[in-house]
């Protein structure tokens, strides 16, 4: 073997190890780099017990409730397995809309009620004119009522 | 022809000398020609209003920024296989261009952010993976800029764009390993989940860069291959040459 | 053509802001790093030439 081919091999071999430590090393802390549980995860008991985590889905259709006070928003939080009723004090982003994803971070309460002390928004990777989603979610609509 | 002629920085610098205007009329001319696109020929998205349209500059550093790192690692591994000494000036010259996509990606990011999510940063896997990334960038500047020896702070350098690399496909696959609150990949291979004109704007806008980039880094390679080559017959007569400018 | 105005154009569906200081910022750090190269070029070829000019003068 050439003194050269020795090194490529050498610089090969070291990525190969350095990469199979990172993958090791990212599956250990694999439950921190989640930045949200899915209501799924809740429901089995899953998600940090006692302390703040974020909670991340859904916006249940018909579940946004506004209350008396304007601040206070009641909705449910769904990964269309499970469900978790969350409430929420302060300003919503523009695009948490109902049938959208939301990520809540607060406390799971013991009565099974999240509260949330801040709501983002989590919008999806699909760019399209105003037109074609209405084309799409008409088609959408056409499908449920054919079933 | 041999294409290790051009791994020779003799035959190299003029050969660089004579693309970067190509490249850099071509940058400029994909630029205008996505901008234009992007605010005057994409609609407006249904969900997010106009402020998407900061996806043409956002995708296409955020491309380039992971690009650049994978172009510095490949001229490492190279250098240091083969011990051309073009090989470590061009991963120093790519470095700065690298983190100023890098930068470029997260600050549009933060502006994206803060009107769609809600917050200009969080704490999900693909943004901390590519603010690494940034880190990784100003690590390799200052290393190789800190070591008085060149041949020792090549070698360096090369080490940290190897073992940085593998930051790469984390960068790029967080959004599908791990819960995030960015959203996955709209352009994947096999289609994408983009209008076309919208996609038209962000690809040209992304040749741009990437000519950008070219022209860029290789003026700044001319540059190191200058310094580092001076003592040689073809370098020396160079400098006198530029020197009687 | 989707906007009716340059007015409309710069306000960016009440976005303007973000929008702008995106391009904005961008933009004005690729001209700094097109002026930084540059004069990083001009400063390097100086500095060779004075270089050389003392390496001449020890032979």
């Amino acid at each position: 073997m050439k003194p050269r081919h020795k090194r490529f091999l050498l610089i090969g071999i070291a990525l190969t190890l350095l990469a199979g430590a990172t993958a090791l090393v990212l599956n250990a802390f694999n439950d921190n780099l989640v930045f949200f549980h899915t209501p799924s995860e809740v429901a089995a008991g899953k998600a940090p017990q006692g302390r703040t985590f974020r909670i991340g889905g859904m916006v249940v259709a018909g579940s946004v409730q506004r209350a008396a006070d304007g601040q206070t928003v009641r909705f449910m939080i769904t990964d269309t397995a499970q469900v978790v009723p969350v409430v929420y004090k302060g300003a919503l982003p523009d695009l948490f809309k109902e049938a959208k994803g939301a990520v809540a971070q607060g406390k799971l309460g013991a009565d099974g009620v999240f509260t949330a002390s801040e709501v983002l928004a989590k919008h999806d990777e699909n760019y399209m004119p105003p037109e074609a989603k209405d084309a799409i979610d008409q088609a959408h609509a056409t499908a449920k009522t054919l079933k | 022809m041999n294409i290790f002629r051009f791994s020779s920085p003799q035959t190299f610098y003029p050969l660089a000398g004579r693309l970067v205007p190509v490249f850099a009329v071509l940058a400029a001319a994909f630029l205008a020609a996505g901008l234009y696109i992007g605010f005057f020929e994409a609609p407006t998205d249904a969900v997010q209003g106009e402020v998407y349209r900061i996806i043409h500059i956002h995708v296409a550093a955020a491309w380039m920024s992971m690009f650049i790192y994978l172009v510095m690692a490949f001229w490492s591994a190279i250098g240091l296989g083969l011990g051309t000494r073009l090989s470590f000036y061009m991963t120093q010259a790519l470095a700065p261009t690298g983190a100023l996509f890098c930068f470029i990606a997260l600050w549009t990011g933060a502006l994206w952010g803060r009107p769609t999510w809600g917050a200009y940063w969080v704490w999900d896997a693909r943004l901390t993976s590519q603010l690494l990334l940034l880190f990784l960038y100003f690590g390799f500047i200052a290393l190789t800029r800190s070591i008085e020896d060149p041949r020792r702070a090549d070698k360096a350098g090369a080490i940290i764009a190897l073992v940085g690399a593998v930051n790469v496909p984390i960068i790029y696959f967080s959004v599908k390993w791990w819960n995030t609150l960015h959203q996955g990949a709209s352009v994947k291979p096999g289609g994408s989940s983009m209008a076309s004109v919208m996609l038209w704007a962000m690809l040209l806008t992304a040749l741009g860069c990437w000519f950008y980039s070219l022209a860029v880094t290789l003026t700044r390679a001319r540059s190191i291959i200058l310094e580092r080559e001076r003592h040689t017959d073809w370098a020396s007569i160079e400098i006198a040459r530029l020197g009687s400018k | 053509m989707v906007w009716q105005s340059f007015s409309d154009f710069i306000d960016m569906g009440g976005r303007g802001a973000f929008v702008w200081g995106s391009y904005g910022l961008s933009f004005l750090l690729m001209a700094a790093e097109l002026w930084l190269l540059r004069s990083r070029r001009k400063q390097s070829i100086r500095r060779l030439c004075q270089l050389q000019q003392l390496e001449q003068q020890k032979d």
